[in-house]
């Protein structure tokens, strides 16, 4: 059921301007404070695109387009694990003044 | 899988990321938010994989852990005051990821079901050169962020004649070569866009300067996102644009925010060139005037002696890597009953929240740490303003004196307290390039010396 892909298009298009609109009104309610944690989300959700690469790399053989996508995969997949874990640690050191421990290193 | 499954996991694994978001806004629920986010990944990871033409699992697993090995140990080691310069790196990926995606899409159309080689649909073609062109931008201008914020490359701006109009003509040569690319789908054009666009980065970020990091690294988040968008255009994958769509939404109103922190619009930001070069006006007649400088014994008697002290990091304060030294120091002044808080500027630092995460590393409790618009108002209440780091952020020339670069900008007005200690290296102007006249206020005591050695300095007055 291949959809005329004009109408793909047209779907496509509606999706991103009310996904620009939700990230538009979620970004805003993000607290300043936390604004480098959010790059850091951003980062690693930005290398979603590991999807397209994993595509690229799924067939059997080796080609040009298979090598892409392997390189693709893992370029996205340092930013995923490297994105995702510098946002926790980060976020790890966001803490309360009553959990605030006395300890000295 | 059917496509319908498919469908419903990806819109799962979206909401997900805007969760991850939204968890943001408070730092309680934003490690929930974290998690949302490495749940909505694996969802978007392992729906791919079951993907019928998916069969090559070793390899793409192989490729999974040597990126993911490589990116932890990177997120584990990394030092917190080197975040702004990580951040671009990674950003430099994601666009360089992108280009790769786009290249295996444009060599197996087959497998993306977007036409054969060949004859790939124009509609694709178009997606897949606007997507690779963004990419190269965010990989090299990245690139170039990078080199500036570790210091590889001097972070001064760099102009040349005639830079906006070679930029605009190489930009108006990529479109040229998209419409050709379209045409005759020939790899030679494609790789031509790719090599260009790579160079229209360079030049992107070459006229932008150090303090105006913070909003090329989120236009570089921003592009990033775009990115994931084209692409997403391409494979008509609504999940990497929903993506593409926040993760770009969120980098434009990080750059807005940052610019509108520095009074200054984006396009001026962007053109670049600012500061650098010492402005020769300002300098004027200030040699004669008198700066009382004081040492770390005067500044613990002075701290000692008031009620409030609020302390305006800056990003003299990372480079020295004063935020320790300097939680210690609040933390006796809080013992002698002393309310101490800490005053955020926007732009303070290289990226936006970078004097945040690096408080919060010192363990501040973040409830002492507060925005311009919290503190500002609390300044004529306070007694000592301890200015560690920063410059152009507190200069009062940006409300009284119209001829000044920094005009406008919104400052924290630490004029109005009592008084006012200054810990710099030494008595240069900052980025602006513009004098600040409170150090040559009677109530300003200048503080010179290495920021984290100051206040270690103080820490030991104060428990003598």
């Amino acid at each position: 059921m291949e959809a005329h892909s004009s109408e793909v298009f047209v779907i496509g298009l509606t999706v991103f301007f009310l996904a620009c609109i939700i990230g538009y009104y979620v970004v805003w309610s993000v607290t300043p404070a936390l604004h480098s944690p959010l790059m850091g989300v951003t980062n690693a959700i930005s290398s979603v695109i590991i999807v397209g690469a994993i595509l690229a790399a799924g067939p059997q053989g080796f080609d040009t387009s298979k090598i892409f996508g392997l390189i693709g995969v893992v370029l996205a997949s340092v930013n995923i694990f490297g994105g995702f874990l510098v946002t926790y640690r980060m976020l790890s050191m966001f803490k309360k003044k009553t959990k605030k421990t006395k300890e000295k290193e | 899988m059917s496509s319908n499954m498919v469908a419903i996991l990806y819109l799962i694994s979206a909401l997900l990321f805007i969760f991850a978001l939204r968890g943001l806004s408070h730092p309680e629920t934003s490690r929930m938010g974290n998690i949302f986010g490495v749940i909505g990944m694996i969802i978007a990871v392992f729906t791919t994989l079951m993907f019928k033409s998916v069969l090559s699992y070793y390899e793409i697993g192989a490729a999974i852990l040597i990126g993911g090995a490589i990116g932890s140990f990177i997120a584990l080691r990394i030092e917190m005051t080197a975040l702004p310069q990580l951040v671009a790196a990674f950003h430099s990926l994601v666009g360089l990821a992108a280009v790769f995606v786009a290249a295996a899409a444009f060599y197996d159309p087959v497998a993306f079901s977007i036409g054969k080689v060949g004859s790939i649909k124009t509609a694709s073609l178009v997606e897949m050169s606007i997507g690779t062109f963004i990419g190269a931008i965010t990989f090299s201008g990245s690139v170039l962020a990078f080199g500036k914020l570790q210091g590889t490359i001097s972070g001064k701006p760099i102009v040349f004649k005639f830079q906006h109009l070679i930029n605009a003509l190489i930009f108006l040569l990529i479109i040229f070569l998209i419409v050709l690319f379209v045409i005759n789908q020939s790899p030679t054009i494609f790789w031509t866009i790719v090599i260009v666009s790579i160079l229209l980065g360079f030049l992107v970020v070459i006229p932008i300067g150090g303090a105006d990091m913070p909003v090329v690294v989120s236009m570089l988040n921003s592009y990033s996102g775009w990115a994931a968008c084209g692409i997403g255009f391409t494979l008509s994958n609504n999940l990497l644009i929903i993506t593409g769509a926040l993760v770009g939404a969120s980098g434009a109103i990080l750059s807005y925010i940052m610019s509108k922190g520095m009074n200054r619009s984006i396009i001026n930001v962007v053109l670049g060139g600012f500061g650098g070069e010492q402005d020769t006006s300002a300098s004027k007649d200030n040699s004669d005037k008198i700066v009382k400088q004081g040492n770390a014994e005067d500044a613990a008697y002075i701290m000692k002696n008031a009620d409030s002290v609020i302390i305006v990091p800056g990003y003299g304060m990372a480079v020295a890597q004063a935020q320790h030294a300097l939680r210690e120091m609040g933390d006796i002044l809080k013992k002698e009953g002393i309310e101490v808080r800490y005053a955020i500027h926007p732009v303070a630092g290289r990226m936006p929240g970078h004097m945040n995460v690096l408080l919060a590393e010192a363990n501040v409790p973040y409830e002492e740490v507060l925005e311009l618009d919290e503190i500002n108002h609390d300044f004529p209440m306070t007694e000592v303003s301890f200015v560690i780091g920063a410059n152009d952020v507190t200069n009062p020339a940006a409300k009284t004196d119209e001829s000044s670069p920094i005009f406008g900008m919104p400052i924290l007005d630490v004029e109005k307290s009592q008084s006012v200690l200054f810990v710099k290296r030494s008595m240069a102007t900052g980025y602006s390039g513009v004098d600040n006249e409170l150090f040559y206020r009677d109530n300003t005591t200048m503080l010179f010396g290495d920021a984290k050695k100051m206040c270690e300095d103080i820490v030991k007055s104060l428990s003598a």
